[in-house]
């Protein structure tokens, strides 16, 4: 085995793009836990999100609109989890686990004549000195514009739940829908609204997988990655920056496995390609295993379905 | 005085249920008007409508002489109608500031609105931090944040729900003199309740709602309650018959209980002790929130204790499950109709199968005998005089009055030495709470030991023999209630609620963490 | 405008229609989906509804075909149901199929050649037991540490798969195999082999279980008091445990009845079907069983239905593929779909549709 070939700057800087497509699921379906829905279709979304911008981009040789539409297809899809468990008061856990099975039969159905393609190449950032800069340049200034655009969600969502109106409505519908309504929001519409950003920034991040962090259209090639997403939300206790930590965690673990296989160290692929799942499972456990917080930091109303009786 | 709401025949119907049917009446500016009916009358079918939650069928509402069509709640407020509900509608994880803001149309910044809280709260003699979370406030407290919310937005009308069921006698004293002064500043009040005293205490004028209809208008302060009684509930009131037997031996014991909060915003059982006899009946009064579904489950045995804190004729069965305990005898009904002591969604002999399964024998080797089971059924329904098509029907199709008689009369009828009720007529009509509290004391005429836990003062003084009084999950030492005045009770609610506040900066860390 | 109104007690007649109404509407959509991918949607719906049934030249193949893949849906799906019922969401049951396969082959494969009677029964049993192992980690983390076992029980599939593929290439792999990936042939061992019990029909012992499992479901789910503490463990947890059901005892043995058939299910299939542990041998039938679960309303005798039906779209699915060039995945969002649709007019029997009554909101 040879450590040596392991570089922590190229390690650090790859960590960010690895951990780009669930930093984005994962705040996503942060705002859609906040308003108190449980969307378990962050796979489906992500893997249609994947194809759709792996497509857009292909036939018109532009990441951006790729990933553009990404967003609008993961937003479409998710609205459909929105009709059903707002309109239609379906279950919220069989609805989303419908979105995931349904997501993925889809997007290798749209992907067929894709499979082997090679996507148009994502520039990076030219940030001028910045990206010259030692080690930190390396790191943190020769990225795309997606990882900047993320951690920028992540900034936006923490703005808007901490100081802005729109956020206070947004917490107020998820802790007591019945409260929010009898004060007069629109419990049903500001979850739609929140469902939509989810799906968009699912969309995101299954285009970033199959645009820049693979970059192939491969069916089921988000690989449990929504599921993390879900995870990591739980494991930020609902609250922005943690995601960000959360996701950068990850995208480590499966930097470094990646990193080990490929220096060849003596241990098993296998117990190496597992080791983000079972380490989500653990960080999970440990997360949980705190009752206290646990219960304080979910919203109280997360996955309860709301009809306006009276 | 110049007339500010004018309701012309409203009518709102939903299936099978005339909710309001052409109901007309003034209230003037100033004015504190009294909304009066028993529970499934309309009155809240009837605020909702003002309130712009519920849109009328047929009818004309005027504010100010002018035609006024709530669309939704935010464009009542926008016309300066203000309501305090009566579940609240706060947001438990969310500070009183974020709470307050929520119900406002345009708030200002949060450090602004902060001091303004602390302006109206001193102003009108409601102390609240607005930094605070609700979810840590009490039932009391709660209702400030409530008209600290609709104060801040210089209501013409304010409609205030059952505002003091969930008081002390002191409290409702505090919020009273809030209302006056409202009242004397030109604030209209529209103040739904089904207690004549204190409409007679407060209010300028009553209208009288039954089954949907006015019945009748007066002023309040000229009749006595036995009159608005009868034009409330159109009969003559059966009040239940105590058995005058003497207390027989100690049947249920409790020995310093003490039991730290589940949830995070639950309350902290401390150091509770009593003693049940049987053949008596024991009321615990207090408001709502204040330990009592802890208490309750700690006596069902959904939350285990030391074996020896709770004992059964001197036998330790604090350790035991619900079902253990039914096979002793000790039995259990919660205040939770819906989703506690029964399931929505499965059928009244489902429901009966729920807590009567071995004491009834309705199973055989774990195996259900449904025909019995729904026999078993049948006979509450009868027994009890449950209004349903069968056996066969949804616990959730029932009213609650009827719901709980069934629950009632599930529990009852499998002869319990010891039963236990939270909040035995909460939200059931005059009729049904009447036989429900007849139920309960025939069945500590027969030798049970009954404890009921409510926060009906005047239905504790009706069934019970002694009374104590729970609060911050402190329990008080019983009093006879022969003899017992409100303000005794009031002191009694109250020093539990010193001790309460004695202990706050103890339990602070605990939420810090 | 239109409105839901709950009914005061579920429409029993809904519930049984609403399974048909779904699968209706999913013919309509599928239809509209073959048209858009260039098929003829009424040769497509015949190629997957009716041909494995009554072509002349397919159904003597297709027919038995049904019952070997029902069995190990309807199999996993009976099991789902019960914690589904309850409020516990296992989805990782494909994991917990693939962890079963390994143990029971395992088993198996430790006494080869030996031949025995008792081999066979041995690997359904470490099968079973390999299935409720893997379902026991989301039971325990759920019941110790209150970790979430959706997420749990799903993450543990990609573990398995890990698991599976280093059995497949590793130590499972057979050793007279050439070096090729994949373990002895279990089909063709007389002592661990699942063969085909009635000529032509597809009945193997999976399909056997399946079969005992629908019935012992349905005397537990409607007559015994654990089908009843189930059913109110999900649909009024509070009530529950005023009624004295230990949730967490409730989770161990939804969990594990679960993980247990999935296992079953597993070993079944390695060594009937599948014949062989393969990197690729599981299906995603743990996955398909979830459809299955809800298509048949969580009820037992449902369930059988729904799994005979969800086979005929896998095999109509493949003849479809055949004969018509439909892609393969067409079929797996034809079956999302059907479980859209079910739980989209699910809401029949729980609300009363209004159209508009003049102003009311």
């Amino acid at each position: 085995m040879d450590l040596s070939a392991i570089n922590p700057v190229v390690l650090t800087a790859s960590l960010m793009v690895a951990a780009t497509p669930i930093l984005l699921a994962a705040i996503g379906e942060l705002v859609v836990e906040k308003a108190g829905v449980l969307n378990l279709g962050v796979e489906g979304m992500m893997i249609i999100g994947a194809i759709c911008g792996f497509a857009i981009a292909v036939e018109t040789q532009s990441p951006l609109l790729g990933f553009i539409a990404a967003a609008l297809g993961g937003a479409v899809l998710s609205m459909l989890f929105g009709f059903m468990t707002q309109v239609l008061l379906s279950n919220q856990v069989a609805t989303g686990l419908a979105l995931t099975l349904f997501g993925l039969g889809l997007s290798s159905l749209m992907g067929q004549s894709y499979v082997g393609i090679k996507a148009p190449s994502t520039p990076s950032l030219n940030l001028g000195p910045l990206s010259d800069l030692p080690v930190v340049g390396k790191i943190l200034f020769s990225h795309d514009l997606m990882v900047y655009v993320s951690i920028a969600i992540i900034a936006g969502v923490w703005y808007m739940l901490r100081y802005t109106r729109t956020g206070l409505v947004l917490r107020a519908v998820g802790e007591s829908h019945d409260a929010a309504h009898a004060l007069g929001y629109k419990v049903i519409r500001i979850r739609l609204l929140a469902i939509g950003f989810g799906g968009a920034c699912a969309g995101l991040g299954g285009a970033y997988l199959s645009l820049v962090r693979v970059p192939q259209w491969t069916e089921g090639m988000t690989a449990g990655a929504g599921w993390i997403a879900l995870a990591i939300v739980v494991f930020a206790s609902w609250k922005p920056w943690r995601v960000m930590i959360g996701a950068y965690l990850f995208g480590g673990i499966t930097v470094l496995q990646l990193n080990l296989q490929a220096a060849g160290a003596k241990i098993p692929v296998e117990l190496l390609s597992m080791s983000p799942y079972l380490i989500t499972i653990l960080v999970l456990v440990i997360i949980s295993s705190d009752r206290r917080r646990a219960a304080l930091s979910a919203p109280a109303d997360l996955g309860k379905s709301f009809h306006a009786s009276l | 005085m110049t007339e500010l709401l004018k309701i012309s025949g409203l009518t709102k119907a939903y299936p099978g249920v005339v909710a309001n049917d052409d109901v007309s009446f003034t209230v003037a500016e100033g004015e504190v008007h009294a909304l009066l009916g028993e529970n499934g009358a309309g009155k809240s079918t009837l605020v909702k409508m003002i309130y712009g939650l519920v849109k009328p069928d047929s009818g004309t509402m005027d504010l100010h002489a002018a035609p006024y069509t709530p669309s939704e709640p935010r464009a009542a407020r926008a016309s300066g109608v203000a309501m305090v509900f009566q579940h609240f509608s706060l947001f438990e994880a969310l500070s009183v500031a974020e709470n307050i803001a929520l119900g406002m149309e345009n708030p200002p910044k949060m450090h602004e609105l902060s001091q303004r809280i602390r302006d109206v709260s001193e102003t009108y003699g409601l102390p609240l931090d607005p930094d605070r979370l609700i979810g840590e406030l009490s039932a009391g407290e709660r209702q400030r944040v409530e008209i600290i919310r609709c104060l801040l937005q210089d209501p013409k009308l304010l409609i205030m729900d059952e505002p003091t069921s969930v008081l002390t006698p002191q409290e409702v004293d505090v919020l009273f003199e809030t209302l006056r002064k409202l009242s004397a500043e030109g604030t209209a009040i529209l103040y739904i309740s089904h207690k004549l005293e204190e409409i007679r205490a407060l209010c300028d004028a009553a209208t009288i709602l039954r089954l949907g209809k006015v019945v009748a208008t007066c002023i309040p302060r000229e009749q006595s309650a036995r009159e608005m009684a009868e034009m409330m509930v159109g009969q003559a009131l059966h009040t239940p018959k105590a058995s005058g037997a003497e207390p027989g031996d100690t049947v249920l014991q409790v020995s310093n209980l003490s039991l730290p909060s589940a949830t995070p915003f639950g309350t902290t059982l401390t150091d509770i002790s009593l003693d049940l006899k049987r053949g008596e009946i024991l009321g615990i009064g207090g408001v709502a929130g204040n330990g009592q579904d802890e208490f309750l489950n700690a006596l069902s045995g959904e939350t285990k204790t030391a074996p020896d804190a709770v004992q059964f004729e001197g036998q330790p069965i604090g350790n035991l499950g619900p079902n253990e305990r039914r096979e002793i005898g000790v039995l259990c009904a919660p205040e939770e109709r819906l989703g506690h002591a029964a399931a929505p969604d499965m059928s009244l002999t489902e429901n009966a199968v729920l807590t009567a399964v071995q004491r009834k024998e309705l199973a055989q080797n774990s195996f259900v005998n449904w025909g019995k089971s729904r026999d078993y059924a049948k006979e509450i329904i009868k027994a009890f005089d449950v209004r349903t098509p069968g056996p066969g029907n949804a616990a959730r199709s029932l009213s609650g009055g009827n719901l709980q008689k069934f629950v009632i009369g599930r529990e009852v009828l499998q002869n319990p030495d010891v039963l236990v009720v939270n909040q035995p007529t909460w939200g059931v009509d005059a009729a049904a709470a009447a036989d429900i509290r007849q139920a309960l004391m025939d069945l500590a005429a027969k030798g049970a030991g009954v404890i009921v836990i409510s926060q009906d003062l005047d239905e504790l003084m009706e069934v019970a023999d002694r009374f104590c009084a729970l609060a911050g999950g402190r329990l008080s030492s019983s009093r006879p209630t022969q003899g017992l005045t409100v303000d005794e009770i009031g002191l009694m609610l109250g020093g539990a609620h010193d001790a309460e506040q004695e202990a706050a900066p103890e339990a602070e860390p605990t939420h810090a963490e | 405008m239109i409105r839901l109104e709950k009914r005061p007690s579920p429409s029993r007649a809904w519930t049984i229609a609403t399974p048909l109404v779904a699968v209706a509407l999913t013919m309509v959509a599928g239809s509209i989906l073959f048209m858009i991918l260039g098929k003829d949607p009424f040769a497509a719906i015949k190629t997957i509804f009716y041909d494995p049934l009554f072509h002349p030249d397919f159904a003597a193949f297709s027919r038995p075909q049904l019952l070997v893949k029902a069995g190990p849906l309807i199999l996993i799906a009976i099991g789902l149901s019960m914690g589904f019922k309850a409020g516990i969401w296992n989805i990782g049951a494909e994991g917990q199929y693939i962890i079963g396969a390994l143990a029971g082959a395992a088993v198996g494969l430790a006494l080869y050649p030996a031949e025995s009677f008792l081999i066979y029964p041995a690997m359904v049993i470490a099968g079973a037991l390999g299935g409720w192992a893997w379902a026991m980690i989301p039971a325990i983390l759920r019941t110790k540490f209150r970790t979430n076992e959706i997420l749990v029980s799903l993450l543990l599939v990609y573990v398995a798969e890990n698991i599976l593929a280093s059995a497949a290439v590793g130590w499972l792999r057979n050793p007279e195999g050439g070096g090729f990936p994949g373990s002895r042939n279990l089909s063709k061992w007389a002592s661990s082999a699942n063969p085909e019990l009635i000529s032509g029909t597809g009945m193997h012992w999976g399909v056997v279980a399946a079969f005992i499992a629908v019935i012992l479901a349905y005397v537990v789910m409607s007559r015994h008091l654990l089908g009843f503490q189930i059913q109110l463990a999900g649909q009024a947890p509070r009530a529950a445990r005023f009624a004295g059901v230990n949730p967490s005892r409730l989770v161990v043995l939804c969990l594990g009845i679960s993980g247990m058939l999935a296992g079953m299910a597993g070993l079944f299939e390695v060594t009937g079907p599948a014949g062989q542990i393969s990197i690729d041998f599981n299906s995603g039938y743990g996955f398909t069983a979830i459809i299955v679960a809800f298509l048949g309303r969580l009820n037992p005798i449902g369930i059988l239905l729904a799994g005979l039906l969800m086979a005929l779209t896998y095999i109509g699915g493949e003849l479809a593929q055949f004969m018509l060039g439909l892609p393969a995945a067409a079929i797996q969002a034809f079956q999302g779909m059907l479980l859209f649709f079910l739980l989209g007019v699910d809401v029949l029997s729980n609300y009363r549709i209004r159209i508009g009554t003049g102003k009311a909101a």
